[in-house]
């Protein structure tokens, strides 16, 4: 063994030092033809004649030099011949080759293209200085809306230890005007340090000063490098200019860079301190500022939790706020936790699928090669004989299967990088909006040492798969090919295992596919409470310089109902503060009138809407009434509250001329509830659905509203008359986001979500079917072949041609079988662990499983029976003959 | 022109080692060397000679240095090493039973004709 090492770094020793090797082998040759010349001269040659014959003597010098290196260089000439040979048997089996490589490819393609996503996603840093230092801090991590209150913010920041810094973030919308054309953006408010926490610097201008978050401050704003290239035209002295912003003077201070993104903030376009608060903003129990903090180096996010936690709840206490028990009092979570802890099951159930598809690829590609070494064990034989040593054979096999997974990988890689940007498109735009860097999954360096590692285990594979099955074999067996050694039932056996496992990993992705198109199906047909078709709904914001007063408010939205109602083609349209289906968001924390409170946590459902707008969604109702527009502003507070609302709050009561209270635009205020209405689906579409209550928007006065219309043909068609309108109405109205009721649902993040999922399993799926079902069809067609004597003989002895197809394909039953029972239990801890991802079905769905196993069944059955039909038509004469 | 009995196969590097056992040489030298020692008989061609020298070299049974002749010319001397004077002994003591198992069969083979 030393001997093998010491050699081996000598050649390498001498790899590196060709030149001199090839120069003291000359010098050496040189020296010693002089000394053959000086010989023959001393029997009496000439100088000249010695000089040829010491030539002659020594032969052609180049081919001695050549030979000479052959000896210590590694064996570069034979690997050559290998490699032609293995091309030369691939252009003999173009097929064969051709089939492997696609194989290959794809399942290589597809791995490698969801492993840049989820390199992208979960592997690389998040772009931020020393993003794993950062942290979300909010008040409570059962709700996820429950950010901090403004007070707290400032109470916590003031006392903790753990944090180097801590900051707020809100949403907000402007209306932005520019050149007299009035449009909605997204912007966020942050207090001045946000930035500076997040370690990044605007590429022009500067960063907020740490004043200018103070109450009164300057109206400053930062620009998106989007806002900046779209509504400023990239301008190099945008800085120090001034922006219209609701109707009030902005001025732009700087411009982040382009890489910059932060999805939580919904990527605002516009970024301004917070320095101005409404009534509710400065309320210690309105929560309405996310956090986001740097640990101190060498504290733990569970110390700076528990520190925090202390914190409020020392604040609690002190302010005589009662919160449940069950709700933690400071909720701090690494950052990365937030912006990638959605798509995080879903991109590691992908890379499972993935890696399950190339799985069955290699299984298949492996058995595909197997097939093929046993077609040439004479080959073997021959060449053993003839003295192939068997490291030489060896290395011959080795060097096919390195060659086949080089091939296939080089192509792979074309396939993922041409698979990375289909679905870099098709991702959906709500996640690619909180992830940016999604889109920079692409072929860079983590990417590639991927596809070298399983191209390596690609190759391990395909190389060892020949190598072992040479190795069980008995060589000169393989001279009478006729014989029917334990060779062929070896391989028969390992084959028929191949099998299983393909067919057990087709099974799993059948059954993720089903079970993830099923929810995907069953999330688009929950009962919504509403009719969702010819429905069209647009987003309006009004300039509240414009609607100073509720009256003035109240006047535009009663205009916007009776001229969008009386357009052609629109049955009713109302209005409401936020459209159903989108988020469990704009909570309110009731209590019932006359009932003792003891501090419980009653968050419900808010809603603001007009008088004609559940009827318009066709919501039912269940008691009472709705409202009207006797219910004005000014007159007694009246809310229409949901059947779960009902069920909860007023279980066995009639809950009509009950009050709820709570406080409203920051002063107590109480509600009479006068309507009980079915539940309307408000919250996304997997969560369950919370209680609700309505109230009249001209009794709450909001600026920024949706529009739901109901009209006769399909709705899309009146969208552009839609906002057409609006704009006649009030040219400085902010219109957006106008689209029907069916395509808000189906772009919601869960649809989405569930969509891009169910798709890609099932190409996945569909693709281990076919791979499965071409595995079973191999194995059983190559038993057949090998049995053709076999069956020759009972034919000639008069057995019958249905039995020939039982006899076949009773093997193929015992090998369906045996891999649907693998398939279907491996599919069930599959299922167990994308619980999560599912939505409306069981792990264990049984229609599901068993369709899965009917399907893959009979598939298998089906390309078994084509393999039976070919061995029962042999002709028994020829059969025996054959051999 | 006569054809000069051949080397028996596989004998060539024993030969070297057992010619380098004696005294370090250059490649010249030690085709001459068994050339005259074995009285014209056998003839190393140079063909066989360097390949031969590498791959003993590889081997670590010998070592080379370039030094002076007493020609005062620059070569290239090979020097018997401690695993090269084992590998001798083995492929001597396996010659020697070779021999001596075809010197058994020519014999009874005699015998019988």
């Amino acid at each position: 063994m030393m001997n093998i090492i010491t050699g081996f770094l000598r050649r390498v020793r001498i790899f590196f030092r060709r030149e001199r090797f090839v120069r003291e082998l000359d010098e050496e040759m040189a020296f010693h033809r002089e000394q053959t010349e000086k010989e023959w001269m001393a029997e009496g040659m000439t100088p000249k004649g010695a000089h040829y014959a010491a030539m002659r003597q020594f032969g052609n010098a180049t081919k001695l030099k050549e030979e000479s290196h052959d000896v210590v260089a590694f064996q570069v000439e034979t690997v050559g011949q290998d490699v032609r040979f293995a091309m030369r048997q691939g252009a003999k089996n173009p097929g064969l080759a051709l089939t492997a490589v696609l194989i290959l490819a794809m399942g290589m393609g597809v791995s490698v293209a969801i492993f840049g996503f989820v390199d992208a996603a979960l592997l690389q840093p998040l772009p931020y200085a020393n993003p794993n230092r950062l942290v979300s801090v909010n008040e409570s991590n059962i709700s996820e809306q429950w950010p901090l209150s403004y007070p707290d913010y400032l109470d916590w920041k003031r006392m903790n230890r753990s944090l180097s810094s801590l900051e707020v973030y809100s949403q907000a919308g402007y209306l932005l005007r520019t050149h007299g054309v009035v449009e909605p953006v997204h912007a966020a408010r942050v207090s001045s340090g946000f930035f500076r926490t997040l370690g990044v610097r605007p590429m022009l201008g500067r960063d907020f000063y740490p004043d200018e978050d103070r109450p009164g401050g300057p109206n400053v704003l930062l620009l998106s490098y989007g806002a900046w290239l779209h509504h400023f035209g990239a301008r190099q002295d945008i800085t120090g200019q001034t922006v219209d912003l609701d109707n009030a003077a902005y001025t732009v201070i700087g411009v982040l860079p382009r890489s910059f993104s932060f999805g939580p903030g919904s990527n605002a376009e516009f970024w301004v301190p917070i320095n101005s608060f409404s009534p509710h903003e400065k309320m210690r129990n309105f929560y309405n500022f996310s956090g986001i903090g740097r640990l101190h180096d060498g504290v733990a996010v569970e110390t700076a939790r528990a520190e925090l936690a202390g914190i409020a709840k020392q604040l609690l206490e002190q302010y005589a706020i009662a919160r449940p028990p069950n709700l933690s009092a400071a909720s701090v979570v690494s950052l990365s936790e937030v912006i990638v802890g959605d798509v995080r099951p879903i991109l590691l159930a992908l890379m499972g699928g993935a890696g399950l598809l190339l799985l069955i690829a290699c299984v298949n590609v492996a058995s595909l090669v197997l097939v093929r070494s046993e077609s040439r064990r004479r080959e073997i034989a021959v060449r053993t004989s003839l003295g192939a040593s068997w490291g030489r054979l060896l290395r011959q096999f080795a060097t096919e299967g390195l060659l086949l997974a080089g091939v296939g990988s080089a192509a792979g890689v074309v396939v993922a990088s041409w698979l990375m940007k289909l679905l870099a498109r098709i991702v959906p735009k709500d996640m690619e909006a909180n992830m940016p860097f999604l889109g920079g999954a692409g072929l860079n360096a983590h990417t590639m040492a991927f596809t070298m590692i399983i191209a390596f285990l690609a190759a391990v594979l395909l190389a060892a798969a020949p190598v072992l099955r040479l190795t069980f074999q008995r060589v000169r067996d393989g001279l009478s090919d006729g014989d029917r050694g334990s060779a062929s039932q070896l391989w028969q056996r390992l084959g028929a295992k191949m099998v299983m496992v393909e067919l057990a990993v087709a099974v799993v992705l059948l059954a993720g596919a089903g079970l993830l198109g099923q929810s995907f199906y069953l999330l688009l047909h929950v009962r919504l409470g509403f009719d969702p078709g010819h429905l069209g709904t647009v987003r309006v914001m009004a300039p509240d310089t414009a609607y100073k007063d509720d009256e003035q408010i109240v006047g535009l939205q009663r205009e916007i109902v009776r001229r969008v109602s009386s357009l052609p083609g629109v049955e009713s349209a109302g209005l409401t503060s936020m459209l159903p289906a989108q988020c469990t968001c704009a909570t309110d924390d009731i209590q019932v009138e006359g009932r003792p409170f003891q501090g419980q946590h009653n968050e419900v459902v808010e809603r603001h809407v007009s008088p004609e707008y559940l009827s318009a969604l066709k919501a039912k109702l269940l008691r009472g009434r709705l409202f009207s527009d006797a219910d004005a502003a000014g007159r007694p507070g009246v809310a229409v509250i949901s059947e779960t609302l009902a069920r909860k709050f007023f279980p066995g009561e009639n809950p009509l001329g009950r009050r709820i209270t709570n406080e409203e635009g920051g002063k107590p205020s109480a509600w009479e509830i006068v309507g009980v209405a079915e539940d309307v689906r408000e919250g996304p579409l997997d969560a369950e659905t919370w209680p609700a209550e309505y109230f009249p928007i001209q009794q709450t006065g909001d600026h920024d509203f949706s529009l739901a219309v109901r009209t006769r043909q399909e709705a899309d068609a009146l969208l552009p008359e839609l906002v057409r309108t609006l704009h006649q109405i009030d040219p400085n109205l902010g219109i957006s986001d106008e689209m029907t009721m069916k395509e808000q649902i189906e772009s919601t993040q869960t649809a989405l979500l569930h969509e891009f999922s169910a798709w890609l399993v099932g190409g996945f799926a569909a693709m281990a079917l076919i791979l499965g079902v071409f595995g079973a069809y191999g194995v059983i067609a190559y038993s057949v072949s090998q049995r053709t004597r076999e069956i020759g003989i009972r034919m000639a002895l008069g057995a019958e041609r249905s039995s020939i197809y039982r006899l076949v394909m009773r093997e193929a039953e015992r090998l369906t079988g045996a891999g649907l029972a693998m398939g279907l239990v491996c599919s069930l801890g599959a299922s167990l662990l994308t619980r999560s991802l599912l939505f409306g079905v069981e792990a264990w769905d049984p229609t599901t499983l068993v369709c899965v196993a009917v399907l893959l069944g009979l598939a298998s059955l089906a390309a078994s029976f084509l393999a039976a039909r070919r061995a029962a038509s042999v002709n028994p004469m020829d059969a025996l003959r054959s051999e | 022109m006569p054809k000069k009995p051949e080397l028996l196969p596989g004998t060539l590097d024993m030969l070297i080692l057992k010619t380098l056992a004696r005294i370090p040489l250059h490649g010249y030298g030690i085709a001459l060397s068994i050339k005259r020692l074995s009285s014209d008989v056998l003839t190393v061609e140079e063909g066989s000679l360097y390949p031969a020298l590498q791959r003993l070299l590889v081997h670590g049974w010998v070592k080379a240095e370039w030094k002076m002749t007493e020609t005062n010319r620059r070569a290239r001397f090979y020097t018997l090493t401690a695993a090269g004077r084992k590998q001798l002994g083995a492929e001597l003591s396996q010659f020697e039973q070779m021999i001596t198992a075809i010197g058994r069969v020519l014999s009874d083979a005699n015998e019988e004709v």
